[in-house]
Formats: C-alpha cells, structure tokens, sequence
C-alpha cells in the first residue's frame, strides 16, 4: 500500500501488452537481409585508345539464343555443361614451355589451339534481346563458378583454404584490420592467378 | 512426525511474471535494431533468380536499387504486361536511369560517391533487352558496379 499522500503507484501490468504490440510489429516488418548477388564490373563506354589485338584461340565466345540455348565456342552445349567448358578452356595452358605466357600452374590439356594462359583467356558472354534474365544468371553464375573453382584449387595448392572463403572474411566488415591485410596479398595474388576476364558485349536483336 | 507431514495448501504457486516485460522488451529491442524498413514499395513482381556464387552486399548506404519486372496486378491495367522499372516508387523508362543514378550519388555523401554499387533486382521472367538498355545508360553515367542480386539457391532452378 502506497503512503497516505504520495502520488499513487502506475500500474505497470500492462507494459507487458504494450511492448507484445510493439515486438509484434517490429516482427512482421522485419525483413531479414536477403541481399547477396554476382558482383559484375561493367565494362568503360570509351573505347580503349589503343585497339587490342585478341588472338581468337583466346576468346571463349558463348551465346545465348532467345530461346535459352547456348553456343559455346561454336558448339551447342548443355547449361550443366558450361562450367567443365569453361574450366577447361581457362586451365588450358597452351602457350609452350618457355614462351613468356607460359603457365606453370595450368593443370589443362596444353592444347595449342585453346588459350595460352588464364591471363590471356577472355571469356565473352553474348545474349539476345529476348533471352530470359533467369538463364542469363544462369550462364553467369556457371562461369563466375569455373572462375571460383580454379581458384579454389590455386588456393588450396598456395594457403590451403578456399578463395572464396577468404575473400568473404576479407570483404567482411567486421573483419579486424591487421587479419585483412593479410588477407589482402593473398587475395590479390590468387586473382592475378586467374583474373576474371569476362566481356559482355552488347545484345544482339533477335532480328539478325 | 509433524516434519513429514505435508502443508495443508498444496496448490502450485503462481508464476512470477514480473519479469515478462523485461524478456519481451529484449526481444523487441533485437528486433528493433536487426529491422530494416522497406524503403519503396515494389510495384513490380519480383521474384530473383537463384545463384550459387553470391557475394553479400555489405554495406547498405552504398547501394543504389534498380527494380525490374512485370508491373503487379494493380498496376497491370495501365501500365501493361510487359517487363518494366521501377526507381524509387515510380515506374521509369530505362532512358531515365542515368539521372536516376546521378540523383542518388549527388545525395551520397563525398567520400561514397565513388564506391557506389548499384544492385539490379530483376525479376527471372525479365528479358535481356530491357537489362542491357539499362546497362549501357549505367556506362553513360560511369556507375560500372553493379551486382545482379539474386536469392541463394540451385542456379538451374531458373530456367524450369
């Protein structure tokens, strides 16, 4: 019993039902983060000064038609087989001991007529106007994934751990500062062990 | 023998609830500070592709949103059928995006301004055309980070 006198107590039964309302709200409008995606650098409108000559062996050209198939270095190729392609041609290695593209990790075919090195590999994504985003994705989850894989495997070799584990905790926020910098070189090294050379030339219309 | 003998009133006691408040505002607070608004309302069907090699886009106030998809049943009679984009809350043409972008960097603050990501939703049923017009406005502007966001998943979900 409160004093004679002094203010009265609040009841503070009800907080409980005030701060349920409250939890309940925040609980239906909470989304939680789903935001994660294929990182993708698009390519600098001004042409480069000086023209690059590519050779063709280095071009891993794939289309896609507006109907979902996929041509891939003139084939007709499979969807879940565009990633085997793909390692291949990229791990390929076919510049000849000794030459400077030499590639001493490549652990490929050494076919002369594929690419020389992974650093000389382009590989060229091409769609149609009506191509459907969903195979789109698709194509370009498969290639960034040979990507992924062979530097999974240089990274195995080199720090036997992932590269997509490091680079992860490297882009990590809550990564501390001295971890990242070490963490940097190495990512560095890997990526310029397979840099990711992934053109994207403008659509064709389905017309031609 | 007196020790032994049981009390007369056996009846359970009643839980102390006091302390309820205090769970429930804990939990109110963890939900108050993992909540992230929506900031637009989606006026066009959304549903993302599925990928497996997805990398996590940290850092919110770098990120521009673009929406891309069929215009939701409300919208259906005025707007079409047909794939469209959304800034902002507004329906837009894809010649419209580069102002878009140059609108949203300008309100970034310096230091940001040129480590932007613009992150393309685009719903799986979209075509290409209207991505790649999208695209080329974004080289026009130089915003050449972009990130197709899409839902973790078996990639080849997405051409059932």
């Amino acid at each position: 019993m409160p004093k004679r006198g002094a203010p009265p107590e609040v009841n503070a039964g009800s907080m409980a039902d005030i701060a349920f309302l409250l939890l309940i709200f925040f609980l239906v409008t909470t989304t939680i983060e789903t935001d994660a995606g294929l990182d993708r650098m698009l390519p600098p409108i001004e042409p480069p000064d000086q023209d690059v000559v590519i050779k063709e062996k280095n071009i891993f050209q794939v289309s896609i038609n507006r109907d979902g198939q996929l041509l891939a270095d003139e084939e007709l190729t499979e969807l879940k087989d565009l990633r085997a392609k793909a390692i291949a041609f990229l791990d390929n290695g076919g510049a000849p001991a000794g030459s400077a593209d030499y590639c001493n990790y490549c652990q490929g075919e050494r076919d002369a007529a594929s690419s020389d090195s992974p650093q000389k590999a382009i590989i060229s994504l091409k769609n149609d106007r009506e191509t459907k985003y969903g195979t789109y994705i698709t194509v370009q989850n498969e290639l960034v994934g040979a990507y992924n894989e062979l530097r999974n495997r240089e990274a195995q070799r080199l720090y036997k751990r992932n590269f997509t584990d490091m680079e992860a905790e490297y882009l990590n926020p809550e990564t501390p500062d001295d971890v990242r910098d070490a963490l940097k070189d190495k990512v560095k090294r890997i990526q310029e062990l397979f840099p990711q050379k992934l053109s994207e030339a403008e659509t064709s219309s389905s017309s031609k | 023998m007196s020790k032994f003998n049981k009390k007369k009133d056996a009846a359970l006691p009643a839980v102390n609830t006091a302390s309820l408040p205090d769970i429930v505002f804990m939990l109110l607070f963890f939900f108050m500070t993992v909540t992230v608004m929506k900031d637009s309302t989606l006026k066009v069907e959304n549903v993302l592709p599925n990928a497996t090699e997805v990398k996590k886009l940290e850092k919110k106030d770098r990120i521009i949103y673009i929406y891309v998809g069929k215009p939701t049943r409300e919208y259906e009679k005025t707007y079409g059928t047909e794939s469209k984009i959304q800034l902002n809350d507004k329906f837009a043409q894809a010649s419209e995006v580069g102002d878009y972008i140059l609108q949203e960097r300008a309100k970034k603050p310096q230091e940001l301004q040129d480590v932007l990501t613009t992150a393309l939703k685009v719903d799986k049923n979209a075509n290409m055309g209207i991505i790649s017009d999208i695209k080329q406005e974004l080289r026009k502007v130089n915003a050449l980070k972009v990130n197709y966001t899409t839902y973790e998943g078996d990639a080849f979900k997405n051409i059932q």
